[in-house]
């Protein structure tokens, strides 16, 4: 296959990995951030819980295997991202380390003390990441500050507090209220009862905010400076980011829609997604606002990529050194390989995590929960 | 020039987030095929106690298994955060196992365990037996993926430099795949994951014996783990990671590290049972001897020699003299030179090139290191011998001993009097630790024998870390312990608590704290599990 297929195919599939991770951990991430908000009681807070129980686990690999597959097929971007945004990083993993345990040894032990801790653990293993993902995100549209030398070795210049600016914490604002709104369209698809009713509620009310905010933060784009490549070397051949020369252009980051019209799309239906979302929870159809929410979470991840292509993370330091999806991809070979890994795998994977939710499925209860107490989270 | 504190910090990071979840590994790595045994027993005559034992064991496994997945976490990205340097010059051969790992074994694992738990009114009695050996297979799956990863760190095979990328690319990934070191690696470490997973059950499964409670159950867990721990043991042994010793510098090295082997020695090399080993005078005091042993283990012949520590040293500084030229001739191609004189005569030395970069820890530009410096990155080429020499002598010696342990157990077993082995039955319960520390001192032979290398032979270890201050190493490093010790207590405090109460916590009715006359002495905490 053509090393420059390859190259697009691998941003497609790094894509697919993040909107999995989006749409299937995302919602218990967010179960997790709700929490304390819809669970009123002991046993409300559980019914949550084991809503996801059986499948957070496998969701969270999503997460990692995106890790992993950024590592094998952009191995400059999984180098100079991870160890730029140390904190934030380290910041999510702190915050995940709750997720395990808090599930697992939260209902082990009576005490309410103890079950109080892990549920705030939860809560924060939900919401952090949430949060931090969307801070991530909203610095990559703004440029972060870092260079390359001739032998590849990155630094950083900018600091921790620095991601937490204006901008990055709105699009932080929209990705945790976004996967807060895709858990509760879960929950109401997975309960029934007080929490059903409260899910409803809030889904509602989050699918309009996070449109808003979502709304805003287009227009602050329209305000930024984007980036474009000026001049390059043969993108399908073997390059390195420092072979191409790129420079800043007043709302720049909106160029690919005029000049690839179809990538609208991805906006349209994240606000298309949010408002069926809205109005699939009010009209109480629990499954459908879940579709609904998972095309707008689709959607806003992909308004995103869309506006950096064929960018990942621009350099504000020296623009000439951003890293696109041309310029950091492993060899044709490992490239080659790793699509053949994911064309088989993928597929088998999807089907027996789909048997999983089949065999699991159904409306959650307080009362199931209070005659299996010991079998359950 | 990269700052030392920064790269022994970073080893240490990543030294003390590795034995964190090597501490959880290997349960889980055995216990899950213990667990898929009891099971298929289970669903084969249908007795009751051996759904109790999954239901139970399994509880003990979601405890252990939890902070497996939590420390997990850190492995997948630490290499990122503060590896960076490592991770674009490998990333391309390094980077597939692990993204493999997550596509065809972390997947299956982690969707699988969550119908493990609670599948089980929900799916017929072969479904669920069949999610249970799927949760075993995808987690032994997991580790030959990470031990390909790991194998290559040690014995980089099917890979070539770019100087157009400045980063090592694959050329051949079933070389990859089938590299021995990860092959041998892999057989070495799973088999110890199923000796700690039958180590557990018959540690605690002797608790409930001496205790004289549950004891059907105990019994038949005992049988289980006994069996199924002795050809675990077995294979641990007989195909010891040794054999792969031979293959590769840096596994040679290792050997020799590990033997303290100063001098070449007409073959077959004798084995160094006990002794001091002084790495400055380059000898060891009191070395009691083993003739012919090392040879044969290492070499598997008589007649083939196991190279000493001084000769490893001598060759490595001609290597070190030759790399030089290679990263002066990379340097000439980086500023533009590309004719075909230079590229050709920079291929014939590119094998060296690790070698040249070892003098970056002492001087800016190798090519102008002093003779001082060409000699004291020769000596620093091998690893301190001390360290290694204790830790693969205490990893052997436990092995024997839970050898006799577990063979002793399964005699006992099968003639059906373990439960009245008082003396056996406590040393299996002081023993406990004795499988973690083994896979401890194991872990710790593989990965320090290979320094100075993180790549053996292609990458030394101060060049591989990320661009990070002093203070945010140490602050990271803080808040890993802080998290992990934290996790641990509770962990440790659970795992004990659930040990303790044995299966009366599944709150069937049948077992020992359940009935009313044992009930009063532990009301409250059996009340609360």
């Amino acid at each position: 296959m053509e090393y420059e297929l390859l190259k697009i195919i691998w941003w497609v599939l790094i894509g697919v990995l993040l909107i999995g991770f989006a749409v299937t951990d995302g919602f218990d991430m967010g179960v997790g951030a709700l929490l304390k908000v819809i669970g009123k009681t002991d046993s409300e807070r559980r019914v949550m819980m084991n809503t996801v129980g059986p499948h957070w686990d496998g969701n969270q690999v999503w997460f990692i295997t995106a890790g992993g597959a950024i590592f094998a097929a952009w191995p400059v971007v999984y180098a100079v991202a991870f160890s730029g945004f140390y904190w934030a990083l380290l910041l999510v993993l702190f915050a995940m380390f709750f997720r395990p345990v808090g599930f697992e040894y939260r209902s082990k032990v009576q005490d309410p003390r103890w079950r109080n801790a892990w549920d705030w653990g939860l809560t924060v293993g939900g919401a952090v990441p949430a949060l931090v993902f969307g801070v991530a995100f909203g610095n990559l549209l703004l440029g972060v500050p870092f260079t390359l030398d001739e032998f590849m070795r990155s630094t950083y210049t900018g600091s921790f507090w620095a991601l937490l600016n204006p901008f990055a914490l709105l699009c932080g604002v929209v990705s945790l209220l976004m996967l807060a709104m895709h858990g509760g369209t879960y929950l109401q698809m997975r309960t029934a009862g007080p929490v059903h009713e409260r899910a409803r509620r809030i889904s509602v009310l989050l699918a309009v905010v996070v449109a808003v905010a979502f709304a805003i933060g287009g227009f602050w784009v329209s305000q930024l400076d984007g980036y474009v490549i000026k001049a390059a070397s043969n993108l399908g051949g073997v390059t390195t980011p420092l072979q191409k020369s790129v420079e800043l252009q007043a709302a720049g980051w909106l160029d690919n829609y005029g000049r690839y019209p179809w990538m609208l799309v991805a906006p349209v239906v994240a606000f298309i997604g949010l408002a069926l979302t809205a109005l699939l929870s009010m009209a109480n159809r629990g499954a459908l606002a879940f579709i609904s929410s998972s095309f707008a979470v689709t959607g806003i991840i992909c308004t995103a990529g869309f506006s950096l292509f064929p960018f990942l993370m621009p350099s504000s330091t020296d623009p000439s050194h951003s890293l696109t999806m041309w310029d950091v991809t492993s060899s044709q070979l490992t490239l080659h390989i790793m699509f053949w890994v994911a064309m088989i795998f993928v597929p088998i994977i999807l089907s027996y995590t789909a048997w999983g939710y089949y065999k699991m499925w159904g409306r959650l209860t307080t009362d199931f929960i209070e005659d299996n107490q010991y079998s359950t989270y | 020039m990269i700052s030392e504190s920064v790269v022994d910090l970073s080893r240490l990071q990543f030294a003390i987030t590795a034995f964190y979840h090597f501490l959880f590994v290997p349960l889980t790595l055995g216990l899950s095929f213990i667990l898929a045994i009891m099971e298929s027993a289970y669903v084969m005559t249908g007795k009751q106690v051996y759904q109790d034992m999954v239901k139970f064991w399994g509880k003990l496994f979601g405890i252990n298994f939890a902070l497996g997945v939590t420390t997990g976490l850190t492995m997948e990205f630490q290499f990122g955060t503060n590896w960076a340097y490592y991770s674009h010059y490998v990333g391309d051969i390094f980077g597939a196992p692990l993204a493999i790992e997550g596509l065809m074994a972390f997947f299956l694992e982690s969707t699988f365990i969550g119908l493990f738990f609670f599948g089980w009114d929900r799916l017929t009695k072969v479904q669920h037996l069949i999610v249970t050996w799927l949760v075993a297979i995808g987690s032994n799956m997991s580790a030959l993926w990470i031990l390909i990863a790991n194998g290559w760190m040690q014995n980089p095979v099917g890979a070539e430099f770019n100087f157009d990328t400045m980063r090592m690319e694959m050329m051949s990934f079933s070389e990859v795949i089938f590299n021995p070191v990860a092959q041998v690696k892999f057989v070495h470490t799973v088999s110890a994951g199923y000796v700690t997973g039958a180590m557990f059950v018959l540690a605690i499964s002797a608790y409930y014996m001496l205790k004289k409670r549950d004891l059907p159950f105990a019994r038949r867990s005992f049988a289980i783990a006994s069996s199924f721990g002795l050809a675990s043991i077995l294979s641990v042994i007989v195909l010891g990671d040794e054999s792969g010793y031979e293959i590769g510098e840096v596994q040679k090295v290792k050997l020799a590290a590990i033997e303290a082997e100063w001098e070449t020695h007409e073959p077959p090399a004798a084995f160094t049972l006990f002794g001091i080993p002084d790495q400055e005078n380059m000898e060891t005091d009191y070395a009691i001897k083993i003739p012919y042993a090392l040879g044969l283990i290492a070499t598997r012949s008589v007649t083939e020699e196991v190279k000493g520590i001084k000769d490893l040293i001598a060759e490595h500084e001609v290597r070190i003299r030759n790399g030089m030229v290679a990263y002066d001739l990379l340097t000439q191609i980086k500023a533009g030179d590309r004719s075909e004189a230079t590229i050709a005569e920079f291929r014939s030395r590119v094998d060296d090139l690790g070698y040249g970069l070892l003098l970056k820890k002492y001087v800016e530009n190798p090519v102008n290191a002093t003779e001082e410096q060409i000699k004291l990155a020769a000596q620093n080429s091998i690893p301190r011998v001390a360290p290694m020499f204790w830790t693969f002598r205490i990893m052997v010696g436990l092995g024997f001993i839970m050898l006799v342990l577990i063979g002793l157990s399964f005699y006992y077993s099968a003639k059906g009097t373990a439960e009245r082995q008082k003396y056996l039955l406590r040393a299996l319960i002081i023993a406990l630790p004795a499988p973690w520390i083994a896979c401890e001192m194991g872990w710790f032979v593989a990965e320090f024998g290979r320094q100075p290398w993180s790549i053996g032979g292609i990458l030394p270890t101060h060049l591989s870390v990320s661009t990070r201050s002093v203070e945010d190493i140490y602050m990271s490093l803080a808040g890993f312990i802080g998290f992990y010790t934290l996790l641990l207590v509770a962990e440790m405090y659970l795992m004990i608590r659930f040990a303790r109460l044995g299966p009366s916590s599944l709150h069937t009715g049948r077992y020992h704290w359940e009935q009313d006359s044992n009930t009063d002495s532990v009301s409250t905490s059996s009340a609360q599990a």
